[in-house]
């Protein structure tokens, strides 16, 4: 019977590739460790993860490298809204965005003639800290990030930007809007970090009340909108309309950005605690656009003359959108003090005979 | 049998359910948001318990962990005991009628939410608000679809 060969190849043997795939499907004899085993050694491995993971940051490199097999899923739920965005921008009319024009140039030239003033003022600061022999700080650097619209869990206030290690974020760095502060660095992940916003439940920030000065801390409630003051006496000096901005103690949030406005001062007569709600001035659930700040924590001596602390927080350049503002001065300080400090050194060097500098 | 089980198809799917678990969905939908991935595990396992594995699910598990955010091994465990279960039943469950087998998922769900409530409240202790236990509901009314939908995916045949 003469019969095509890919016909009896159909029929009677099928496909060598096809076995080849399938032929693992159906074994009598099982290979390898028992159902069981392979269970037991799940659970053990798993939970030496979460023991590992509850007393170290031993397993955050390990974080770090499978999060990039991971955040590709997350580019690619953030990429409808991204193409909506762009979508919506370039079919937007040319009267839209002309009237979009004046207004922010409008904006920017209020922007600049403030910050004329804040020049001088900061110049002033300087000099009237001089006078006082205190150490000032010197500005941030500040980086734009991107929020990705993905939800990771609900019930927590975390969010997710597009940036991360790979461009020197790192966990509890500030993260601001242009109306304040929105929370600080979570977790840094090479193309990605987390964001834990104030109004977290687990969030707690040192702030101080901008009228008086009095300090307290404003925990999240974990509502988009409100803060708690849970620690302020029953007759603490605040009202509704303060306004609160960061102490700066504990060191991880700049003193001075705004975090929210009291709203309603409930004092309760049995307690000796009073129930204050505040409002976050940032726009926790609008912004798409965030700034995380890289505070310079270590003090400088005014001894030495601080020449261009003045231009180290510039506004935003609109040319530079994705990189680092302000990243050359603050930098060249850095390395000036240190310099400062080398050449006193050297003469010690010099008299130890070790002299390795030229 | 017709069996056109490729990994590749069983991975895709996974990768289309973790898109649906950090999908931003719109208000409340957020809080009923079912665990996308536990569902289209447990199918494949029930399916084709020859191809999927408990280390398959570990490993699944523990990328959703870093792709949630949450303490490392936490899903990678509930996972693999659910996956299990599944493969230790796999044949009883296969014979069960669709509403039966949604009582058993729900029970997966139930024990994996508890599971996940437990290890979070060892680090510190957390009351979770009614709607923690609402995906459960939603995950098991959601079973039918997922499973007629992976089932066209599994015996569908390849284009080549």
């Amino acid at each position: 019977m003469p019969s095509p060969v890919g016909l009896r190849r159909k029929k009677d043997a099928p496909n060598p590739t096809y076995i080849k795939r399938h032929s693992a499907i159906k074994l009598l004899f099982a290979t390898g460790p028992s159902i069981n085993t392979r269970l037991l050694v799940a659970i053990i491995a798993s939970v030496a993860l979460l023991i590992t993971e509850y007393r170290s940051h031993r397993l955050d490199s390990l974080r770090a490298t499978l999060s990039v097999v991971v955040d590709p899923i997350k580019y690619l739920v953030n990429l409808p809204s991204v193409l909506i965005e762009q979508t919506a921008y370039s079919v937007s009319s040319y009267s839209t965005l002309k009237s979009e024009n004046i207004r922010l140039r409008k904006e920017q030239f209020i922007d600049k003639t403030r910050l004329l003033k804040f020049d001088s003022l900061e110049k002033e600061n300087i000099r009237l800290r001089a006078l006082l022999e205190n150490s000032f700080k010197l500005g941030e650097q500040l980086l734009i990030a991107e929020l990705l619209s993905i939800n990771m869990a609900p019930y927590e206030h975390i969010v997710v930007v597009n940036k991360g290690t790979r461009f020197g974020v790192h966990p509890q760095q500030p993260v601001l809007d242009a109306n304040g502060v929105v929370g600080q660095v979570f977790r840094a992940l090479p193309f990605s970090s987390e964001i834990m916003l104030i109004t977290d439940p687990n969030h707690a920030i040192p702030v101080q009340v901008n009228r008086n000065g009095l300090l307290t801390i404003a925990v999240g409630s974990g509502q988009l909108n409100r803060l708690n003051l849970p620690f302020l006496p029953n007759n603490a000096d605040i009202r509704p309309g303060d306004l609160l901005i960061t102490s700066g103690l504990g060191g991880t949030f700049p003193s001075g950005y705004p975090v929210a406005v009291v709203d309603d001062f409930t004092p309760i007569t049995n307690k000796p605690f009073v129930n204050i709600t505040a409002t976050p001035k940032a726009m926790l659930d609008r912004n798409r656009e965030l700034l995380i700040v890289w505070g310079d924590s270590s003090p400088v001596s005014l001894t030495t003359k601080p020449t261009p602390e003045a231009s180290v927080l510039r506004p935003n350049n609109p040319s530079s959108a994705s990189g680092l503002v302000g990243e050359a001065p603050a930098k060249t300080d850095r390395s000036k003090s240190a310099e400062s400090r080398l050449t006193r050194k050297a003469p010690a060097a010099a008299q130890t005979g070790t002299d390795n500098d030229e | 049998m017709n069996n056109y089980s490729g990994f590749g198809r069983l991975m895709l799917t996974v990768i289309m359910a973790m898109c649906l678990r950090i999908a931003p969905w719109p208000g409340f939908l957020t809080n009923i948001n079912p665990d996308w991935i536990l569902l289209v595990l447990i199918y494949w396992a029930i399916a084709v318990p020859e191809r999927v594995g408990i280390f398959h699910a570990w490993t699944i598990g523990l990328l959703t962990d870093v792709l949630t955010g949450r303490v490392f091994g936490q899903y990678a465990l509930a996972y693999s005991l659910i996956i299990y279960v599944c493969l230790l039943l796999h044949k009883r469950l296969r014979q069960f009628p669709l509403p039966q087998q949604g009582l058993f998922i729900f029970f997966c769900l139930l024990f994996t939410q508890i599971l996940l409530f437990w290890l979070n409240s060892i680090k510190h202790p957390t009351q979770p608000h009614a709607s923690f236990w609402l995906p459960i509901v939603t995950g098991t009314l959601f079973w039918p679809p997922i499973y007629t939908a992976l089932r066209r995916v599994r015996l569908s045949r390849r284009t080549q």
